[in-house]
């Protein structure tokens, strides 16, 4: 029986047109731009100057904080320039930009094909080693790995769920690491579970990969009877971690609450990989998969790529930009951002490039609202997202909060469904923000 | 006959009866409201813009009945007017302000700043500038979706279509601030007025260095420095590759004007250079109406 969130959820058009392209690694670049800021919480301190010579898998930045997470060099080279870079974003942030020079890494990284299963038996050492390494959730939002593995005093994670669902159209570069790496994946799997004690642990897979179910599943038995492969019905946003949680485990993550109050902790698949090369193979995270695709994108791949290769060299592996491309998207056209310029770098978040044609990137025109409900039927968080639209349109910021608008995922699922063509999720952001605004200058 | 003298009469007991009870309640409860209120919210424009800081025009007239001199209040909209008629009123001696208007500091036009994508999310700045840079290469330049627009509750400011900017209205700007606070830039700032309306400003907020600024859009503040030096009364400063024109300090010289290697230095109606036709008076920034 396949599993799934009760509430809400759509079905985009799936289109994985690179599914099962093998993963490719990318030569370094010529030059990388390597930003200090690619997770949540504080930007790293850079601790590197103009002129070093630094082998790839260096520190480069150390953590700015407890939220916050280590920057390593990807490649071997000089050091350019420490300075202001644009960022996905368009705005600047500080950057490190080195000149590649051969690709020589720090000895200690295991650069063999070898696979290890000595699992540490101490749970300290695995998050000491997890925070060295600078890994974050590689599903998009970048939270820091080694704080989610801190588990609180007095409470207990007895669940680890692997999120493998991969619920974004197009992407595949999960599905495509899970049917190469799947031992990796398992074996990091368990060091997770051992860093935070978690006796179970549950890997979410939707149906649409059912060879990656069948694949982990073998492999999983082969290591360990605690690790599950959960299929689950294909509906969209069954990666954010609350659905997720909801679909394998039907336990509902109270409102401003984290998984951790229900005993769960969350983990990208792609984290639970870049964890094993962490522990086992003193691998900081400084490469990832990428898919770069796109409906007219000539030879849709995913790629290895260092972090801080302008996205543009991706894009030019996959058969370059084609002509009918109006949006390139950073991550997946439902909650990806598109990016205003093609040189800025893949980072650790980066799970996909896509090329939107300009069929596909137009906004259909906007109505009235009809008040057909669809929006608050398909909101997996059941919040009521034309009653929040129709509040910041007249800036009522803090009629927001009982509303819960801050228990919005921003999923787009709203947007995605309206008839009417009103961009929902729009509305609904800048409503958070300013309502954020409000309760921060409350505070201080 | 018998039937309508009761109805009457019984009503009319009713009537008397419900008429003490209210009369006493509301004498039980009655409200002293210092009648002064009444007549220094007379006196105010009745805008409730809340530029004072105070929740409109009623909670002002209240705070400055209550307040012991007028030296902290002040209401921008209604001006020194308003203020010396509120201080007859009250018996009080209103402090003089100099008139303050907003100003735009950001010359980057559809001519002068290229754009380098297509926004189309929805028509609101602070919603844009949380999504990204904006559509052209500057990350502190106008916007141009015009939320200091549907702030302005005086038509002050419109978005002039041909530049892509907005516009301040000399005569209709009340300074109350509004679009200073929804601008997500921090483009708009408040400024003194000026003799005959006459400014001097940086009309630019790029804190990039000279050359990325310059790329990105031809009137840019490059950070040379040029105009801190021609200054004579040192109200010249310059931070993060950007000069800011202290207008406490500004004698209105013009001297910066001239040395502006990018015309960034905007000056605002005066009379026409004698020697150089004065081509860098920059066209739709401010209107007299």
């Amino acid at each position: 029986m396949l599993k799934t969130f009760p509430k809400g959820g759509v079905h985009p058009a799936e289109n994985k047109l690179s599914k099962g392209k093998s993963i490719t690694r990318l030569d370094p670049p010529k030059t990388v731009v390597i930003p200090l800021s690619q997770h949540l919480g504080a930007p790293a301190q850079a601790v590197v100057a103009k002129g070093d010579q630094i082998l790839a898998g260096q520190l480069l930045a150390k953590a700015g904080g407890f939220v916050s997470a280590n920057i390593h060099s990807s490649v071997s080279g000089v050091v350019a320039k420490v300075d202001k870079m644009p960022d996905s974003s368009g705005y600047r942030q500080m950057c490190v930009v080195i000149d590649v020079k051969g690709d020589d890494w720090v000895p200690q990284i295991d650069r063999s094909n070898d696979l290890k299963t000595g699992i540490p038996s101490n749970p300290d050492e695995i998050r000491a080693k997890i925070a060295e390494a600078g890994i974050v959730g590689m599903g998009g939002a970048g939270f820091p790995t080694h704080v989610k593995m801190s588990v609180p005093q007095g409470k207990t994670a007895n669940n680890l769920i692997i999120n493998a669902v991969e619920c974004e159209p197009y992407l595949t570069s999960d599905h495509q690491l899970m049917m190469e790496k799947a031992d990796e994946i398992i074996i990091g799997v368990m060091l997770m579970q051992k860093a935070i004690g978690a006796g179970k642990a549950y890997i979410g897979i939707e149906n649409n990969k059912p060879d990656a179910i069948a694949h982990l599943s073998d492999i999983a038995k082969k290591y360990s009877s605690d690790i599950m492969v959960q299929g689950l019905k294909v509906k969209y946003p069954q990666g954010g971690e609350k659905q997720l949680i909801k679909a394998v485990l039907k336990r509902e993550v109270p409102s401003g609450g984290l998984p951790i109050d229900v005993g769960c902790v969350v983990q990208n698949v792609g984290t639970a990989f870049a964890v094993y090369e962490a522990v086992l193979k003193n691998k900081p995270l400084f490469e990832r998969v990428v898919s770069v695709t796109g409906k007219s994108v000539k030879n849709p791949v995913n790629l290895l790529a260092r972090i801080g290769t302008p996205i543009s060299e991706l894009i030019d592996v996959a058969g370059g930009v084609p002509e009918d491309t109006a949006k390139v998207v950073n991550g997946g056209p439902m909650m990806g951002k598109a990016v205003a310029d093609l040189s800025v770098p893949v980072t650790k978040t980066t799970s996909g490039i896509l090329l939107i044609t300009e069929k596909e990137a137009l906004r259909p025109e906007m109505f009235n609202c009809i008040r057909c409900s669809r929006c608050a039927g398909v909101c997996p968080m059941s919040l009521e997202p034309y009653l929040l639209k129709n509040m910041v349109n007249v800036s009522r910021w803090e009629d927001l909060q009982p509303e819960h608008v801050l228990d919005c995922i921003e999923c787009g699922s709203c947007s995605y469904t309206c008839p009417a063509g009103i961009p929902l999720l729009d509305y609904i952001r800048l409503g958070k923000a300013n309502l954020n605004k409000i309760l921060r200058s409350r505070k201080s | 006959m018998e039937l309508i003298i009761y109805t009457v009469v019984t009503l009319c007991v009713l009537g008397a009866i419900l008429a003490v009870i209210l009369f006493l309640i509301a004498q039980k409860f009655k409200v002293f409201e210092d009648p002064r209120i009444d007549e220094v919210e007379a006196q105010l424009p009745g805008a409730n813009c809340g530029g004072c800081g105070l929740p409109g025009c009623r909670g002002f007239a209240e705070a400055c009945v209550k307040a012991d001199s007028l030296g902290s209040l002040f209401c921008p909209a209604g001006g020194n007017a308003a203020m010396s008629k509120i201080a007859e009123v009250l018996g009080q001696v209103a402090v003089e302000k100099d008139p303050m208007i907003a100003v735009v500091r950001c010359a980057g036009s559809h001519e002068k700043r290229a754009k380098t994508n297509l926004y189309n999310g929805i028509a609101s700045c602070a919603s844009a500038s949380m999504l990204y840079s904006g559509d052209t290469g500057c990350p502190n330049g106008c916007l141009g979706l015009g939320d200091c627009v549907s702030v302005c509750t005086f038509n002050a400011i419109y978005i002039d279509e041909k530049t892509g900017l907005p516009v301040v209205s000399d005569t209709k700007c009340t300074a109350c601030g509004a679009c200073v606070k929804a601008c997500p830039k921090n483009i708009i700032e408040l400024r003194l007025k000026g003799k005959k309306d006459r400014r001097i400003f940086v009309s630019c907020m790029n804190t990039e260095k000279g050359g990325v600024a310059r790329k990105s859009c031809s009137v840019a503040c490059i950070g040379c420095g040029a105009c801190v030096k021609a200054c004579a009364y040192e109200a010249i400063r310059l931070e993060n590759n950007l000069a800011y024109i202290d207008f406490e300090k500004c004698k209105l010289c013009r001297k910066c004007v001239e040395t502006c290697p990018t015309n960034a230095i905007h000056e605002l109606n005066f009379p026409p250079r004698k020697v150089k036709s004065a081509d860098e008076a920059p066209a739709g920034e401010t209107v007299k109406e």
